[in-house]
């Protein structure tokens, strides 16, 4: 192997980490924007970063070191899912370590671990954020497989790469069952992503809180890097559903440095879509009772089973 | 003159030997600790990594069956031994779980526990022994001597503590479902003989039964086998006699002996039984799906630990089940290739479940004897006071959610993957439904997730919930080496899963005629390089050197200090140990989503109660439904046949003397 895939893959996860807070802050401004308020700057996350990271952390007086790898694991599972996930070029050689079930896995392992963080302390809020992110994360895995076993039959492999290259390739052809499933996918995003109308980013109302209350013990440094992997698991799901649904752009196998212009020029112009598109759905909807929220897993689970039965029926 | 044509078999039975006389030599000091613990209990372990090797000698590709008759038994009925790669494999599995598991238990039996630790040497190695000749067995009266020598052992096993009556109830129970289970293993081989009359294996692989017959069999050794694997409904002595068992027999039953079901149903329905129909898949896939499923959700709101597990055991084993659905229904519809993924995919998970089951009970253990405590509502905290069993037992925990890149997700993105191959199935509406089934994989699997945080949280994590974890001493060194080497085996299987992929392909080989493509030494590509591939071992590199590079950086870029204080918590002073989620609080949303599939049982204080009480107690439906009335029908049945039974010695003499009548007509 020679160099320059790894660079291209190292650019790809530079590009990625950077553009993840960046994405964050361009939702705050859309929404601030519908919502009537002044917007924050679109480099604010990026700042708070920074403030976070000069912070001395606090910890509690009992944390274990599970509580201090956490963070740590929860941006290494980040940034490798964003290693994994083809956002500008396909032929990435890290994306064949791991297919999209792995990817599944991925996105697991990182719940488990915030999970078991956020019940080392021992504190009431902690552990009640535990148990519903659990919930959500039980329900939502198997919606999001379903999803991604549309995307597997109609390309036959489960690998990224090669599913992106065949719903991309031409003719244009619109998959019926791709349908269902990006209505489901984006029922999952928001779930899993800690967005209304499961979670409500903002919140600061303890008993309403999932990804807020497992957090409440971090700080500083520590509270930067949940914050940062956060903001990629953001980014990954809303490139994961670009790279199934509108794969168009990407560079393929054999594009040269232009066409990589090119599927950069495009990531930003559907980051920018989508995080309007998020904006608008957070600003129109309000946030579901805790336990309205496996009927809405379970309709994203049956869209996504639904269109499994149709490519299945229409043979398409 | 065999001797020398069966090498393997021949030091296999010398092990076996060694271990007879290692138990044997138990009984010669019973109540001496030392002796049993620190000389015993190792030299056992050495023996199970022997085993271990001639499991590994014999999955060789180039190895042919070997057989060996001993001249053992009763006349005109000797032993057939017969050790091939699919025997191999378990026996590779029996010995190096078992090996972790005996040096955990020479630092872990103490006396004055029930039976006295030389008996308890004695049963636990006869019980081993049992288990590795079930697996070489090669004739219907060898396997059912074996089968019976290990439920009996493993009977008084589970009653070690038999001074306590719901123990003595639990392996009553177990010894029943056993014995149900051995009878219809016994019919089984009746239908299998074909008429032969002829009870070797050899001669059962030879006829071609009918399709009728045939499905009768396999129907009988699916129960046979199924009761003793724990399959829904038949597991309702799983979750009783796993935690009455000292914990080092729990890992042996749930990580071993389930596993000697598996081998069971392998063996009749890919060797003895060699072509089957497809429905056979579709009803053990249905099954092993509804058992998963059954046993996590159900593993999710239990509040003791080894109760926990037993459940979680349940579900695995319907995973593994449907494992084999898979392979048999892609055999029967001559898709070899993923038949050979399904059932690799059943025997990794079978391997990777020995090794983290294992682990875990192994670890409940250490946290028993720390602190006398089952009920995981006074549990807590103890990553700070038994910082090695917390550590080794996260990685069982992290493996057996199936979480990458250790190995319990390999064994369900192999599973997953036969999925996804099922529509090509050419049957209508099977190739349709069957996609389906993933999708109750994948819940399953999201929900062991759940349970598994459950487990290690309230365990280890949070406050101590009592006053006397305090005082919880870690595992000594003999515990803490058996838990490191069964950590290690979850860690290596999941970094290298080709390692286990190969193992299993002289197997399919035989089986269903093709094996999986083995990829390189890092990458697994078990269909098409392009189509599926996953490399632990790369894996676990991107995870650790971005997590040392990011902390490296940080350090470097920033700064490291830290200050202890208080838990924030909000802001709230008042904080308890008993304010955290307890095992119910942490099953709750369980208890709420999936409400109909319990018996709940529940008592609430009243609102003006001044020392209230909650209560709640979760039974499982099918013990109403189905085993009580089948308790009450029997028990109706031998009343109606006591009727005749009067007590008087003429009543009976009568009885017999019609009888002779009764023959001599019938006869003349």
């Amino acid at each position: 192997m020679t160099a320059a895939p790894l660079v291209r893959q190292a650019a790809e996860v530079v590009l990625a980490m950077s553009l993840a807070p960046l994405f964050i802050g361009w939702i705050a401004q859309c929404r601030a924007w519908l919502q009537n308020r002044s917007a924050p700057p679109l480099l604010q996350p990026w700042r708070t970063l920074r403030k976070l990271f000069w912070k001395d952390a606090t910890l509690a007086e009992h944390a274990s070191p599970l509580f201090r790898l956490t963070p740590y694991v929860l941006f290494g599972t980040m940034v490798l899912a964003a290693a994994i996930i083809p956002t500008v070029a396909t032929n990435l050689p890290f994306a064949w370590v791991a297919d999209a079930i792995a990817l599944v896995g991925l996105f697991a392992t990182a719940r488990v671990f915030i999970s078991l963080a956020a019940m080392d302390i021992g504190t009431a809020f902690g552990t009640l954020g535990a148990r519903r992110e659990m919930m959500v994360g039980f329900l939502a895995e198997p919606a999001l497989l379903m999803v991604f076993f549309n995307a597997f039959l109609i390309s036959g492999s489960t690998a990224l790469p090669s599913v992106v290259e065949r719903l991309a390739a031409p003719p244009f052809i619109i998959y019926p069952s791709l349908a269902f499933a990006g209505v489901a996918f984006v029922m999952v995003l928001l779930a899993e992503n800690a967005r209304l109308p499961i979670d409500n980013p903002a919140t600061h109302l303890e008993l309403t809180m999932i990804h807020e209350a497992m957090v409440l013990e971090y700080s500083a440094r520590h509270l930067a890097l949940v914050e940062w992997a956060s903001a990629l698991k953001l980014f990954n799901y809303a490139c994961l559903g670009f790279a199934l649904f509108v794969p168009w752009g990407l560079a393929s196998r054999d594009s040269g440095p232009g066409a990589v212009l090119v599927a950069v020029v495009a990531l930003l112009l559907k980051l920018g879509a989508a995080g309007a598109v998020l904006a608008l759905v957070e600003t129109v909807s309000a946030k579901l009772r805790i336990f309205r929220a496996p009927e809405f897993l379970a309709m994203a689970f049956l869209l996504a089973v639904l269109g499994l039965l149709v490519h299945l029926l229409l043979g398409a | 003159m065999e001797m020398v044509a069966a090498p393997s078999l021949t030091v296999l039975l010398a092990l076996v030997a060694g271990w007879m006389t290692l138990g044997l030599a138990g009984l010669i000091r019973p109540h001496h600790v030392g002796l049993v613990g620190r000389a015993l209990f190792p030299l056992g372990a050495l023996i199970g990594l022997g085993v271990a090797l001639v499991g590994l000698a014999a999955l060789r590709p180039d190895r042919l069956a070997e057989q060996l008759v001993l001249p053992l038994g009763l006349p005109d009925l000797p032993f057939h031994l017969r050790l091939d790669a699919l025997s191999g494999f378990f026996l590779l599995l029996q010995g190096a779980v078992g090996a972790g598991i005996s040096i955990f238990a020479a630092g872990y039996f103490r006396a004055g526990e029930g039976t006295a630790p030389g008996l308890l040497c004695l049963q636990y190695h006869v019980f081993l022994a049992s288990m590795v000749l079930v697996v070489v067995a090669d004739d219907a009266y060898f396997f059912m001597v074996a089968w019976e020598t290990m439920a009996l052992s493993s009977y008084f096993l589970v009653t070690t503590q038999h001074r306590i009556p719901e123990i003595r109830r639990a392996g009553f129970l177990y010894l029943l479902i056993a014995h149900v289970g051995a009878i219809s293993i016994l019919l089984s081989f009746g239908v299998l003989q074909g008429g032969s009359w002829k009870f070797t294996f050899d001669a059962m692989r030879g006829p071609t039964l009918s399709p009728a017959w045939a499905t009768v069999a396999f129907l009988l050794a699916l129960v046979g086998f199924g009761a003793k694997a724990g399959l829904v409904p038949l597991h309702v002595w799983l979750p009783e006699a796993h935690p009455a068992a000292p914990s080092p027999v729990s890992a042996l039953m749930s990580g071993l002996m389930l596993k000697t079901a598996v081998y069971g149903v392998l063996r009749v329905s890919f060797d003895l039984l060699h072509s089957g129909l497809w429905w056979w898949g579709a009803l053990v896939l249905a099954i092993g799906l509804f058992t998963g499923l059954f046993g996590v959700v159900f593993a999710a709101v239990q509040t003791d630990m080894k109760r926990l597990l037993a459940y979680s055991s349940i579900e695995n084993v319907g995973l593994i089940f449907s494992g084999i659905g898979l392979a048999i229904l892609f055999r029967a519809f001559d898709l070899r290739l993923f038949a050979a993924l399904a059932l690799s995919a059943a025997l990794i998970h079978t391997l990777n479940h020995a090794f983290f089951k294992s682990l875990l009970f192994l670890a409940t253990g250490s946290v028993l004897h720390a602190t006398g405590e089952r009920n995981l509502g006074k549990l807590g905290g103890l990553i700070r006071r038994m910082p090695w069993v917390a550590v080794l037992a996260l990685v069982g925990t992290l493996a057996i959610a199936g979480l990458p890149p250790l190995n319990g997700f390999v064994s369900e993105w192999l599973l997953l993957q036969a999925f996804l191959s099922t529509p090509r199935i050419p049957q209508p509406f099977v190739n349709m439904l069957i996609p389906l089934g993933a999708a109750a994989l994948a819940l399953t699997a999201a929900l062991s997730a759940y349970v598994m945080v459950k487990f290690y949280g309230v365990i280890f994590l949070g406050q101590p919930r009592e006053p006397a974890l305090m005082k919880a001493h870690d595992a000594g060194r003999l515990q803490r080496l058996g838990l490191v080497w069964l950590a290690a085996g979850c860690v290596v299987l999941g970094a290298f899963p080709q390692l286990a992929l190969t193992a299993t392909a002289g197997i399919t080989r035989a089986a269903v005629g093709d094996a999986v493509r083995m990829g390189s030494w890092a990458f697994v590509a078990p269909l098409a390089p392009g189509q599926a591939s996953y490399s632990g071992v790369l894996l676990w590199v991107g995870i650790l050197g971005v997590v040392a590079v990011t902390f490296v950086l940080v350090r470097r870029l920033y700064h490291g200090r830290v200050r202890r204080t208080a838990p924030w918590d909000c802001g709230d002073p008042w904080q308890t140990p008993r304010m955290q989620d307890t095992a119910e609080g942490f099953g709750q949303p369980i208890r709420h989503i999936f409400g109909s599939a319990f018996r709940i049982d529940r008592e609430l204080p009243s609102p003006w109660d001044s020392a209230p009480r909650y209560r709640v107690q979760i039974e499982d439906r099918i013990w109403r439904a189905l085993y009580l009335p089948l308790g009450r029908g029997v028990q109706r049945l031998a009343d109606a046949v006591a009727v005749i039974q009067g007590g008087r010695l003429a009543i009976y003499l009568l009885y017999a003397f019609l009888t002779l009548i009764a023959l001599l007509v019938f006869v003349l």
